[in-house]
């Protein structure tokens, strides 16, 4: 890193560029994907609705992505586990 | 046999029609048998760009429609050995004409052309479909911008499921500048997003604006600007040949070498 970039990190203030960058990532994954984050939210639901058949799940710290790992698209889904249901 | 090129973007206004021209009169400056066709039928504007605009008497919808031979509507650039315009009707739709009819006019100009250039609507509708009917290949034109780059992408995509391969991306108004003050997308960022080969950049430049007020593509101009040479590179590469990028984050000052080593302005 250098002086310049050192200096705006400190300031917490980010290039605008990379704001872009970032950005585009994200529309572009979705783009790519055909998944709106409306259609994320219908799988979210569907997860949560399985995964509740064996475990408790906080539903508030539940949250499901879809990101670019090395080339192909990841669907990233972190559910909060509060018990395990005894049944099983 | 010759090639047929379209240049494409998605988005408009990122400068197909300007990067249309320039690559023609670039072509044609190497002894290259050209034609540039104008598919944007309803909103031509190859025509005045390349200063033809008084010249047009038959156009691309009078061909298909075989109210006239494609020679007779093929306006010669009087100014250029070897080059030619197509234009693009102007009070019809992109409905007049049908993918399967430019695939036939583009292979009738391959005969005689060495290279045939379709400057092609913005959007991705039926004025695309037709654009991109009888390519070869594609140039895939972006600005430095989130939206550009956004539907630049979709665009490849589109080429890719209709069966065009080896697309390459020209980068259009790049503002060195904005890159190295952090407020713009870098070549490499682009690159790095898009997955594609890159033709070339083309620098920000008001000359463009000029020359196109004057209806003379800025690659005519022999010792003229860097955008003209940039232009003049990606002719040279589209023939094949392997031509050095410009790099336009030359310090040329020692100020400006000891703020690149101290990290400003690098």
């Amino acid at each position: 890193m250098n002086l310049k970039a050192l200096l705006k990190a400190l300031m917490g203030k980010q290039d605008s560029k990379d704001v872009a960058k970032e950005r585009l990532r994200l529309v572009l994954v979705h783009d790519r994907a055909s998944v709106s984050p409306e259609f994320l939210d219908i799988i979210k639901e569907e997860i949560i609705r399985v995964i509740s058949k064996y475990m408790e799940i906080d539903e508030g710290n539940t949250v499901i992505q879809m990101h670019r790992n090395e080339g192909t698209a990841v669907l990233e889904a972190n559910l909060a586990v509060k018990a395990i249901r005894r049944t099983f | 046999m010759g090639e047929v090129i379209v240049i494409t973007s998605g988005k408009g206004g990122v400068g197909k029609t300007t990067t249309a021209a320039n690559l023609g009169v670039g072509m044609a400056l190497l002894n290259k048998k050209v034609v540039l066709i104008d598919a944007d039928i309803g909103l031509r504007n190859l025509d005045v760009v390349m200063g033809l605009e008084n010249r047009i008497v038959y156009d691309l919808v009078d061909v298909v429609e075989g109210r006239c031979r494609t020679r007779q509507a093929l306006i010669r650039d009087k100014r250029y050995e070897n080059l030619y315009l197509l234009p693009a009707a102007q009070t019809r739709d992109k409905n007049a004409v049908s993918p399967e009819q430019m695939r036939k006019l583009c292979e009738e100009l391959k005969e005689e052309f060495d290279y045939v250039f379709v400057d092609c609507p913005a959007g991705i509708e039926q004025g695309f479909r037709n654009a991109i009917a009888g390519a070869d290949k594609a140039i895939i034109v972006t600005t430095p911008e989130v939206s550009a780059v956004r539907d630049a992408d979709r665009i490849i995509g589109l080429l890719e499921a209709a069966g065009l391969r080896g697309s390459r991306l020209l980068i259009n108004r790049l503002r060195p500048e904005m890159v190295k003050r952090g407020d713009m997308l870098d070549i490499d960022d682009i690159l790095e997003i898009l997955a594609i080969d890159l033709i070339g950049v083309v620098p920000d430049d008001e000359k463009i604006i000029i020359s196109t007020n004057r209806g003379e593509p800025v690659a005519a101009q022999e010792n003229g600007s860097l955008s003209g040479r940039a232009y003049r590179n990606i002719v040279r590469r589209i023939m094949g040949e392997e031509v050095p990028f410009l790099n336009f984050y030359q310090n040329r000052s020692l100020l400006g070498r000891l703020k690149k080593l101290i990290g400003f302005g690098g």
